[in-house]
């Protein structure tokens, strides 16, 4: 069934394919919709679900991590201020190895109060050990909900999805539904391999030593080298079932492109339309969406940007004191294996719009190394 | 107090890393006692964290969901929904949180428990301070105790936190005290919480010798004295938060008899002594109050 969906709604028919035991959130806008949704569909008996309505998002990510505990599948979704709340638990989570999805809509965090799009929020939350994907279409959207619980299970962490207040969390687009009985065939039924079980008992999380405790942070970092080969095979068979896949990074006509743009969320649609127009032009210059950030996608970046002459790298965040987030991940990436020039360019913080014309002034000035600098160049802040 | 017969299953064992005379290890003996093996415990940060023992040892025989300090309730809710939706309908969740878990950091999320009346038991084995972190004060800290963070020349001047009086606001189906020193009580009062649904809060006073700087061997005695003086009645709130029961079958000891041997009180004069008595006195006729109000108001489910 297709249907015409706001992207907050593409997340909650997403969960509702997945069988979720055990909803809990708190409301935040831009993330409502998706709560909203869900309360429905739960109410009316198209999800057989318990939705704990929970009094803050801190609770809300501790009832998913009972809930996950115990063995049954648990999601929630939050936006900046509900996912710094839950920041603590979001590292608990990990530790425990539990297989929870949050749908993160990026909205600036405050002060001032802000609730428009950037990617602070789910940027700050990096090191704590969630998977991060980040779409960029309400299809998309609801298909990496359906992967990201397979992926979850299959590497025993939890999976963060991200996508951008408003221009996609509120915009309509065309959705091909997914439904339960259809995913159950690429997702089955989750089976816990340990929980919390009166017949079984294990204490879980107690008191961890020095001789323990370096070891499970080494075998979260093995889940994690895991999960990028997990990541693309989800990918592959869900392509198998439905005829959709995405990649972990996603190249557009980067062959033969001197310049190379990175991208992320919404603004990778806008960039690949400047690139259209570019190309008509005779420039060659192509653009490289970031899907996958955690664990973060080194080979299939070295090998799409290796070959460019420059790289610029768009960044709808900030690390106060040093550079784009995007940026610096870029460089890690392909640090001592290549010398191609990385240029930085923070951009449409805070929801300011990031237009074809936005992006051609970065393109422009890739192109022509004029008027930048190598780490970090403003566009369109009024200074 | 009629006297009941103890389990002798024993769901705790030996090995634990209590100290000497931890109220808090006997209160989870005797609930564990009444709750049987169908029980899963949630433990935030607190004592009992590290009571358990370091992995891969645990000193109890049913399972335990270790949390966040804060997050007892909601994630004893998370954990009784996904049992449930597990199709086990049997376990009972129960929260076992530290006073500082309960009247201070992990209110919010009991209150929003309590306040959609989750399916799960709550008990706070209340050693009246952050005693896992050395015996800072919390809002369970009694005026006039010392602890380090209220050191003897600016010992706490605010009174206890009514915690029950909080609990019984938020309506829900049953609220208990208990007492280590009175074992058969504490054990009905569990196993007729185990039997009700919805949100069940118990509040156990836990002595800590070593915070209380008392002689262990005094922790039940302590316990005892603390029932006995009023300081800590032994009650029952039941009807969603209306009626209140108190026991009051006890002979009366002096407020001084409980404070005199517990060095946290060295430094309180008689005076002190005697006002905090005074005040002990006034709670204890209020909820007295409580106890005839609820008796004689008509209408009132039984
Ligand atoms: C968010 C957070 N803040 C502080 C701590 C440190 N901490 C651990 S246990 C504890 C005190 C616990 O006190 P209480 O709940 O009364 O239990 P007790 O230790 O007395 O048994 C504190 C402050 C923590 N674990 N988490
Ligand atoms: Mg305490």
């Amino acid at each position: 069934m297709r249907k015409v969906i706001m992207g907050n709604h593409a997340v909650s028919y997403g969960v509702r394919a997945c069988d979720v035991k055990v909803l809990s959130a708190y409301p935040i806008t831009p993330q409502t919709q998706v709560v909203e949704l869900l309360s429905e569909m739960c109410a009316s008996g198209e999800i057989d679900a318990k939705f704990i309505k929970v009094e803050s998002e801190h609770s809300a990510m501790t009832a998913c991590v009972g809930a996950s505990a115990a063995g049954v599948r648990a999601f929630t979704a939050t936006s900046a201020q509900g996912l710094l709340l839950m920041h603590e638990v979001l590292h608990w989570a990990v530790g425990a190895r539990l297989p929870i999805v949050l749908a993160n809509i990026n909205r600036a965090v405050g002060p001032p109060w802000s609730i428009w799009t950037d990617q602070n929020d789910s940027l700050s939350q990096r090191d704590v050990g969630w998977l991060q994907i980040y779409c960029e279409s309400n299809q998309e959207t609801q298909d990496t909900i359906v992967q990201a619980f397979k992926i979850a299970e299959t590497v025993k962490l939890p999976v963060m999805l991200v996508l951008d207040a408003f221009f996609l969390s509120h915009t309509f687009e065309i959705v091909d539904i997914l439904e339960a009985k259809d995913v159950r065939k690429f997702l089955p039924p989750y089976v816990a391999e340990t929980k919390i079980d009166v017949d079984d008992p294990h204490s879980f999380g107690n008191l961890g030593s020095p001789s323990e405790y370096f070891e499970l942070r080494y075998m979260i970092q093995k889940a994690m080298e895991e999960a990028r080969d997990v990541v693309k095979d989800v990918d592959i068979e869900f392509k198998e079932h439905f005829g959709r896949g995405y990649g972990v990074v996603h190249p557009y006509r980067c062959d033969g492109a001197d310049v190379i743009l990175v991208t992320s969320g919404t603004v990778a649609s806008t960039t690949r339309a400047v690139i259209d127009e570019m190309r008509d032009e005779g420039i060659k210059i192509g653009s490289l969406k970031i899907r996958l950030f955690r664990p973060f996608p080194v080979e299939e970046v070295y090998e799409v940007l290796s070959k460019a002459k420059k790289v610029a790298v768009i960044d709808r965040n900030i690390s106060f004191g040093h550079h784009g987030i995007f940026f610096q991940e870029i460089k890690s990436a392909l640090y001592g294996r290549t010398d191609v020039p990385i240029f930085g360019y923070i951009t449409g913080l805070g929801g300011r719009d990031v237009t074809p014309k936005v992006i051609r002034e970065i393109a422009d000035r890739a192109v022509s190394d004029e008027k930048q600098e190598r780490d970090i160049n403003w566009i369109g802040v009024k200074v | 107090m009629r006297p009941a017969k103890i389990p002798t299953e024993e769901l705790m064992t030996s090995g634990h890393l209590a100290c000497q005379g931890c109220g808090a290890t006997q209160a989870m003996r005797f609930a564990l006692k009444a709750m049987g093996p169908k029980t899963a415990l949630v433990i935030p940060a607190c004592c009992w964290s590290v009571i358990d023992g370091p992995f891969p040892h645990t000193s109890l025989k049913v399972p335990i969901c270790h949390t966040l300090f804060e997050a007892a309730a909601s994630t004893a809710s998370g954990l009784k929904a996904g049992l449930e939706m597990r199709g086990d309908t049997e376990t009972v969740v129960m929260a076992w949180a530290g006073d500082g878990g309960t009247f201070d950091i992990g209110i919010q999320a009991l209150s929003g428990a309590a306040e959609r009346n989750e399916d799960i038991m709550y008990c706070c084995y209340d050693n009246e301070a952050y005693m896992n972190t050395g015996i800072q004060r919390s809002s369970a800290t009694p005026v006039g105790a010392w602890t380090t963070t209220t050191p003897v020349a600016h010992y706490k001047k605010r009174p206890k936190k009514k915690i029950i009086d909080i609990m019984a606001a938020h309506s829900i189906p049953y609220i208990a005290t208990a007492s280590v020193a009175y074992p058969q009580d504490l054990i009905e009062k569990f196993r007729r919480a185990r039997e009700i649904k919805g949100t069940r809060f118990m509040h156990v006073l836990a002595p800590c010798p070593t915070g209380w700087k008392l002689a262990p061997e005094l922790s039940v005695a302590m316990a005892r004295l603390a029932v006995t003086s009023r300081v800590f009645p032994l009650i029952e709130v039941t009807d969603n938060g209306s009626t209140w029961k108190v026991w009051k079958d006890f002979e009366q000891t002096p407020v001084a008899d409980y404070m005199k041997p517990q060095g946290r009180f060295r430094h309180l004069t008689d005076k002190e002594i005697d006002s905090i008595e005074e005040e002990v006195d006034r709670n204890w006729q209020i909820m007295l109050s409580r106890e005839r109000l609820s008796a004689d108001l008509p209408g009132l489910e039984r």
